[in-house]
């Protein structure tokens, strides 16, 4: 991938918060890892401008728009005609010279544009073909998301870009094929393009777009109002301009006698990486997170090193991240590591407070968790473990001033006293609210600093 | 400042004792030649109390007038001053006899605990890569930690010597702490009147502050440059003290201001803070100087009562001097050890102690860092710990006296100077 060497890859910075104190016979290491790129080819430097490239140093990308044509896309119609504005919409974001396809799903994938296993390249005549071509879209068939992300995978990688990336839309269920065909599919297609996957209308199921969004490494969300489509694919559209490096990894070197206890993305969304690592060399892992445009995330590692005496210090863990280079053992490294240190004392004040960042998380990712087991439990029909659940999920959205989900929460609960937790399941909830809450529940905010 | 030597010394002829003025080739009232006056002893009244107390020592290289030497320095190699032992050319009957009792190297201790300066030098040397002190079979990294079971590796400052002159300090991590945090410094300097004087200043880092390491660093050298500085200009050693620690207070609150550096994020962001307690030894005077819970000892080598130069600025000291508490009652409380001053940019005022004394008997001063006088807290058990021949093997005094830390379990960072009182003359040759 000589196209990396470009000066237009962003500078990668790496901090480490922790509290490095353990008391004698502590084995359990925390950290946040804040990942920052940024100076990347956007003039603006900033994910909204993303078509302010400096001339000639745009990354070469590719872009496939998977549109769902089941037969209920068109009930009611406005919802298919939603779905071929919201899709012109993405291919008028398209930045010049940018790779694109256009793909109508149904129980199998059909090429709408420009056909021929092949990808245009968009510029003003390619885009007005394109939107020509929607216009022949029209719903009929089943469903059967596996074949439609194999296409995509198949046409993506006709073109040697540095940036491949899917945009999945669906209202039904993935009925035209087992879970399994749709399980190996994603597992064929990870680490090889990003997707972003997007429910649209309430009759889809939010696991199977989660599921989505998580193994290709992009984001999943609903579209309750299809009306909202087209602002949605040109956000999405922007985001995906905006990238500069793809399949960027997190390296993570742990000492002899080390078990890494979780790897998680915790911001801007909860994300457990902790399955997905692959062996990289002695004592090191990757975990795969996808391409980066100038943004930064968050992740929570937890480490358990063997235990020492009280004043030694030890490497915990060493964070770098790297591009795989496919095929081979080595890796282009983007030049930032973080250390995680282990540090033992007797200073009991030293090792018993918590790094206010690690608290953070921790409470947002038990946030998601709760709010999952509140929905699963309410749709199970227990009202009183949902009730608990979802109790403790307002009193942790309010102590940790993540407002989104808070306001979220409260279309589902009637809440009576956030500070507590107290809470009253509504005896009605519009489905949209409570997909809208599931589907994320992983959105997590950032410590205030 | 080349001049002045010779002015002084050719001060009237040496023909007719005509008071001479600067520059003169020729007495003004003899004709004399002043080009032919052979080179005057450079240094007069010194010469003959050396000889009597160290036949061998004068042959040390002139030191300048003020040379205040960093902890961080590599302990000087050269002949530093009457009492380093290490010296062995004179027969045996010039010296007492319990100095050569020993092989006629630089001594090495069973005591002293590894010095990871030497396996610092001696590493690279060896092998192209440091391996791991801890599991022998990794190479270190460039950020000082094993490749392979990440462990720290031995730092400078885990455990620093200094012998300078008659006076030496031994800095130690200690057992329990992952770094050292105590730092020393120490310096000589001639003073006005031709004599001259030694100086120690020891500090330890308040570990619930962030930086103490730094902050322990820099006030220990701030004081010894400011001592040494003032004590050549001839400012009196108990005003130079008190000004010493308002400079070294000043050094540490800088610290405050600069920005923490990446790799510590420490529980709690406080401004870098330490102690100090700092002694002047000059030929008849003993001055002490602290803030803070470090300590200086008076131990005379006659062993007659040995005393405490210092009152702790901690809660229990405070209990005890206000009444409300027996010494008893007041160090068995957990708030005991609590100091009420330091130097740092969060202190509420800065109080600097000093006290002079006039001993009238040779001795030793000890000026350490809680990490000892935990271990022998009352001055009849600090004598007990100190060797006999404290005056004469300072750097060997220094290390036992280390070495009863570590044996008591160590458990703080440990830092001891050592300082022989009066301070012994310095060799000829300094102006």
């Amino acid at each position: 991938m000589a196209k990396l060497s470009k000066p237009n890859v962003p500078q990668f910075a790496v901090d480490v918060y922790q509290n490095e104190y353990l008391p004698e016979g502590g084995r359990e290491v925390n950290a946040i890892v804040t990942v920052t790129a940024t100076g990347g080819g956007t003039v603006g430097g900033a994910v909204g401008a993303p078509h302010l490239y400096t001339p000639g140093r745009a990354p070469s990308a590719a872009v496939a728009v998977m549109v769902d044509c089941s037969g209920s896309m068109d009930y009611p119609p406005a919802k298919m005609r939603n779905a071929r504005d919201a899709t012109a919409a993405a291919v008028d974001t398209l930045r010049d010279g940018v790779h694109f396809a256009v793909i109508a799903g149904t129980h199998v994938a059909k090429e709408v544009y420009p056909g021929g296993g092949r990808l245009a390249v968009a510029d003003a005549s390619t885009r007005e073909q394109a939107k020509q071509a929607l216009r022949r879209l029209h719903a009929g068939g089943g469903t059967a998301i596996g074949t439609w992300l194999r296409l995509a995978d198949r046409l993506l990688s006709s073109a040697d870009v540095a940036i491949r990336h899917g945009i999945l839309l669906t209202d039904g269920r993935n009925e035209h094929e087992s879970p399994q065909d749709l399980r190996a599919a994603l597992d064929d297609c990870a680490g090889r393009f990003t997707c972003d996957a997007r429910g649209v209308g309430t009759d889809w199921e939010v696991k199977e777009v989660t599921g989505i969004a998580s193994a290709l490494l992009g984001t999943a969300d609903i579209v309750a109002d299809p009306a909202g489509l087209a602002a949605d694919f040109t956000r999405m559209m922007e985001t995906a301009m905006g990238k500069e490096v793809a399949d960027v990894a997190l390296r993570l070197w742990t000492p002899v006698g080390t078990t890494v206890r979780f790897v998680k993305q915790v911001a801007p969304a909860v994300e457990d990486l902790t399955g997905r690592r692959t062996e990289s060399g002695p004592r090191s892992g990757d975990y795969p997170t996808g391409s980066w445009g100038d943004e930064s995330r968050d992740y929570h590692v937890c480490v358990e090193v063997p235990p020492a005496h009280v004043g030694q210090e030890m490497l915990a863990a060493r964070v770098s991240l790297v591009v795989p280079e496919p095929g081979t053992d080595s890796a282009r490294s983007l030049g930032a590591q973080g250390l995680v240190r282990a540090v033992w004392t007797d200073d009991v004040a030293a090792s018993t407070s918590l790094n206010p960042q690690v608290a953070h998380y921790t409470g947002q990712a038990e946030l998601a968790r709760t709010i999952q087991q509140g929905l699963d439990l309410r749709k199970a029909g227990d009202r009183d473990g949902a009730t608990a659940k979802l109790g403790r999920a307002v009193q942790l959205a309010s102590a940790s001033g993540n407002a989104d989900t808070a306001k979220l929460l409260a279309k589902v609960v009637d809440v009576v006293d956030a500070a507590t937790g107290t809470v009253r399941l509504k005896a009605k909830v519009a489905e949209a609210d409570e997909m809208t809450l599931e589907t994320r529940s992983t959105k997590t905010v950032r410590v205030k600093k | 400042m080349s001049q002045m030597p010779p002015q002084a010394a050719l001060s009237k002829c040496p023909s007719c004792a005509e008071p001479l003025e600067s520059g003169d080739r020729f007495c003004g009232a003899c004709g004399y030649d002043l080009s032919a006056v052979p080179p005057p002893p450079p240094d007069h009244p010194t010469l003959a109390m050396n000889g009597a107390v160290l036949p061998d020592a004068p042959q040390g290289p002139p030191s300048t007038a003020a040379e205040p030497l960093p902890a961080h320095a590599p302990a000087p190699q050269a002949p530093a001053g009457p009492a380093a032992a290490a010296v062995p050319p004179a027969p045996a009957a010039a010296a007492p006899g319990v100095r050569f009792d020993r092989a006629p190297e630089p001594d090495e201790y069973p005591l002293q605990a590894p010095d990871p300066r030497v396996a610092a030098d001696t590493a690279p040397g060896a092998g192209p890569v440091p391996v791991c002190v801890a599991c022998r079979a990794g190479r270190v990294d460039g950020d000082g930690y094993c490749e392979n079971c990440g462990h720290a590796q031995p730092r400078e400052r885990d455990h620093l010597e200094q012998e300078f002159g008659p006076v030496a300090a031994v800095s130690d991590r200690g057992l329990r702490h992952h770094r050292n945090e105590d730092a020393f410094a120490l310096g000589r300097t001639a003073l006005p009147d031709g004599t001259h004087a030694t100086v120690a200043i020891v500090c330890d880092g308040v570990s619930s502050a962030t930086r103490p390491d730094d902050a322990s660093l820099a006030a220990s050298r701030t004081a010894c440059e400011s001592l040494v500085a003032a004590l050549a200009h001839g400012t009196h050693p108990q005003q130079a003290m008190h000004d010493a620690i308002v400079a070294a207070a000043r050094a540490v609150d800088a610290l405050a201001a600069e920005p923490a550096t990446a790799r510590e994020h420490t529980p709690h962001q406080n401004a870098p803070a330490c102690t100090l307690v700092g002694s002047v030894v000059s030929a008849g005077l003993l001055v002490v100087g602290w803030v803070g819970d470090s300590r200086a000892y008076w131990i005379p080598d006659d062993r007659s009562p040995a005393a405490r130069l210092t009152e702790d600025d901690s809660w229990a000291a405070q209990m005890v001097a206000a009444g409300l508490m027996s010494e008893a009652e007041a160090y068995a409380d957990e708030r005991a050890h609590a100091i009420t001053g330091w130097l740092g940019a969060d202190a509420y005022e800065l109080e600097p102690h000093t006290a002079s004394f006039k001993p009238d008997r040779p001795g030793v001063v000890v000026v350490c860092t809680d990490g000892l006088w935990n271990y022998a807290e009352a001055a009849e058990e600090m004598a007990e710990a100190v060797p006999r021949d404290a005056a004469v093997r300072p750097l060997h005094s220094a290390r036992v006296l280390v070495g009863h830390a570590l044996d008591g379990g160590g458990h703080d960072n440990v830092t001891v100077a050592v300082v022989p009182f009066p301070a012994p003359p310095q060799g000829a040759g300094s102006a």
